[in-house]
């Protein structure tokens, strides 16, 4: 056993409003600048969709993670014999037109323009040539178009489906959506560390946040590529590669990112799992039916003796593993399995894990009257008979697997019944007692779910243990030494002339 | 004087800062030690542009380096007329690729107008003399057929005497002045190596090979 901490992510999708109050709280903060002004470490995507940038699901166009050759994990990008030969040019890389190319208005015109008949404008202008720019695309230019044919029939879940289901998701009497937001997942098996040919992208042994040294990039971009996510961004001001860094400075002093701190629905949770790196590799090569299990299984009991002894040989402080034991983001996952990683079959064991979302509340109406339902069926539809059908979940969140998306889904919908039949009282409550047994549920486990889901609090959400800096190895070197280079980082102007 | 000037003290000039700057700048100003990629911007162009400038090059700058070690095979070599013209040709083809594209990174520069925001003068002059060193070297390989020859018996001993620093310029001086063009302007691009984007090929990732896949860095001492 080889086990670490990672700090992991639970992002609760019913409860996401699409607000896009996250991608800004991080654009304000990380990424308002020339070459990154294109970048949205944080978005919020509309599913079905294409999402940002483009088709980025669809690895057979952008070679993005692992694939299994031989009984082996490869990189679906190179695989180490044929790297070199995509050196001088990058035929998977996506270029600014799969994002948008960033604009900004000429406001000062509003001001000098001459006095004319007309009032004057203020007109678009490119943030990067700095001429005028036709807008065609902007980053969330498919928000809400659930059912569009530009952005849901395009999408590249939908080829898992039937016929007749891609015609349910894209009539406007049937259609459905729901919102994704998505930042980096900061995975157990990174395909962009890997893919990295200068070894600049790294994840820190404490807390599995993945950074990229901006010294040591070289600007080769192959972790651009390999990402099956997107989530790593190129600057083209400076020629480096950037990440979300899931505001480490914030995390490091107990708090919590940006984007989640930020959160309106408060769908964001945050907290400690420990998992056997030990696994990544055998875990990997597992056949797509079996990844989420295999995923499940990496993360280990932070109750158990020999879990936590094993941790503490790898330096995993007493109140990290409390952290863990404390964690929502276990509970959510392990403990009650309604927590799913995105694309399990690009193999690289995301941190971030979604509950997926509910269909809404139902009601018949006759001649203008809302009939008063008596059976969960009536208020919530079944979940066969649901909008957005199963196999397009299991196609984002189960590898193509509806089992797992299927016991997320049935548990939540008992919760729900069998609260409407605690507070409202209009379900038969036998009916709901046996709904919860069937979905492998304790009224004990509804009740923690539900207040976990619903009344959360600050410190319920976010359980994020001190970081330990004063154990950090520039503790030990001579603070003189770093004088005048302003503690972290360095101070070089990210200016590129030659 | 001058002839001592260019073929002694400007290769060592160059040589030396080549040297000595690219270590410093690797010390002091290592965020800038890399190209300046642009296919971000514009990709379709710099297919052709990129591809076939590197790829051409680096088969042409192979065969310099061959001869460089090699001289006397070379020599041997081409002591018969069908292997002499089977060199030049194959050198000819891969030379005229890299000038297909330098011509064609030219063009994208100039025309595109993305590109054109991230483009420095210092881009311009890299480009204008690499344009100047191709050509001259096609020049001198359609003008002298025997150019390969004389790589070997007279430039790769001269080069030989500016590194055991015994210099023998008398070595250069009875060639055309197409050669000798195409000789100072490659020490000029040696010069340039650590003031431009081209310091990228010191860094090309070799050690990518070796390395296992994940990196792991732990902030505590004594741990991996």
């Amino acid at each position: 056993m080889d086990i670490r901490s990672q700090v992991a992510m639970v992002f609760h999708l019913d409860k996401c409003i699409g607000c896009h109050t996250c991608s800004i709280a991080c654009k304000n903060v990380w990424t308002d600048r020339k070459g990154a002004d294109y970048m949205w470490w944080n978005n919020v995507e509309t599913k079905p969709g294409t999402g940002f940038p483009t088709k980025w699901e669809d690895q057979d166009e952008y070679k993005g993670g692992w694939i299994v050759r031989n009984g082996k994990l490869e990189l679906r990008l190179t695989g180490k014999g044929k790297f070199l030969q995509k050196i001088f040019y990058q035929p998977d890389l996506p270029t600014m037109d799969e994002y948008y190319e960033p604009w900004t208005y000429r406001y000062e015109d509003l001001f000098t323009a001459p006095e004319t008949d007309d009032q004057p404008t203020a007109i678009p202008v490119s943030k990067v040539t700095g001429e005028y720019i036709d807008i065609e695309a902007g980053p969330n230019w498919d928000d809400d178009l659930g059912g569009s044919a530009l952005y849901a029939r395009n999408d590249p879940n939908l080829e898992a489906m039937t016929d007749e289901q891609r015609l349910q998701l894209l009539s406007i009497e049937t259609l459905v959506m729901f919102y994704l937001p998505r930042i980096c997942n900061h995975c157990a098996n990174p395909a962009c560390v890997a893919a990295c040919p200068s070894g600049a992208i790294y994840k820190r042994g404490e807390d599995g946040i993945v950074l990229i040294n901006q010294k040591v990039c070289r600007g080769w971009r192959y972790c651009v590529s390999a990402c099956p996510y997107k989530k790593v961004f190129y600057n083209w001001s400076t020629g480096k590669s950037e990440k979300c860094l899931l505001c480490y400075p914030r995390v490091e002093t107990g708090q919590a990112p940006a984007c989640f701190h930020s959160c309106v629905g408060r769908i964001r949770y945050m907290g400690v799992l420990l998992y056997d790196a030990d696994k990544i590799q055998e875990a990997g090569v597992r056949p797509d039916e079996e990844l989420v299990t295999a995923h499940r299984e990496m993360l280990m009991d932070p109750f158990d003796p020999e879990v936590i002894a094993e941790a503490k040989k790898n330096g995993v402080t007493e109140q990290i593993i409390k952290a863990a034991q404390n964690s929502p983001v276990y509970k959510f996952v392990k403990d009650w399995g309604l927590a799913l990683a995105p694309h399990p079959e690009f193999r690289t064991f995301p941190s971030l894990f979604y509950v997926p979302a509910l269909g809404p509340v139902t009601y018949s109406v006759e001649n203008g009257v809302a009939l008063n339902p008596t059976s969960a069926d009536e208020i919530f539809a079944p979940l066969d008979q649901a909008r957005l059908p199963m196999s397009y979940l299991a196609s984002l969140f189960g590898a193509g697997q509806e089992a797992p998306v299927r016991y997320a889904m049935k548990k939540m919908m008992a919760i729900r019944t069998w609260k409407r039949a605690v507070t409202v009282g209009d379900v038969d409550m036998q009916v709901a007692l046996d709904g919860l047994r069937e979905s492998d549920c304790t009224p004990e486990q509804a009740e923690a779910i539900y207040r976990l889901t619903s009344l959360c609090n600050y410190e319920d959400r976010f359980v994020i243990p001190p970081s330990h800096r004063e154990q950090a190895v520039e503790v030990l070197t001579n603070p003189l030494e770093k004088k005048g280079a302003a503690g972290f980082g360095f101070r070089e102007q990210p200016v590129r002339g030659a | 004087m001058l002839d001592k000037f260019l073929w002694v003290g400007f290769p060592y000039t160059a040589l030396t800062l080549a040297v000595v700057v690219s270590i410093l700048r690797f010390v002091w100003k290592p965020f800038s030690y890399s190209s300046l990629s642009s296919q971000f911007l514009e990709n379709k162009q710099l297919f052709w542009g990129s591809g076939l400038w590197h790829w051409g090059i680096l088969w042409v700058l192979t065969g310099h380096i061959v001869a460089f070690l090699c001289p006397k095979q070379i020599l041997a070599w081409n002591s018969a007329p069908f292997r002499l013209y089977l060199l030049e040709t194959s050198g000819l083809i891969m030379a005229l690729l890299a000038l297909v594209g330098v011509v064609a990174l030219m063009v994208r520069r100039g025309t595109s107008s993305r590109v054109k925001a991230v483009t420095t003068p210092m881009d311009w002059v890299l480009l204008a003399l690499l344009l100047l060193q191709v050509t001259t070297g096609i020049d001198t390989a359609l003008r002298y057929r025997w150019g390969s020859s004389w790589y070997a018996s007279n430039a790769a001993p001269y080069l030989w005497s500016l590194l055991t620093l015994g210099p023998r310029p008398e070595l250069i001086q009875p060639l055309p002045w197409l050669p000798k063009i195409h000789i100072l302007s490659g020490f000029t691009l040696i010069l340039l190596i650590p003031f431009t984007r081209l310091v990228h090929f010191l860094v090309v990732p070799i050690f990518y090979y070796w390395r296992k896949p994940q990196v792991v860095i732990w902030n505590r001492k004594g741990l991996r």
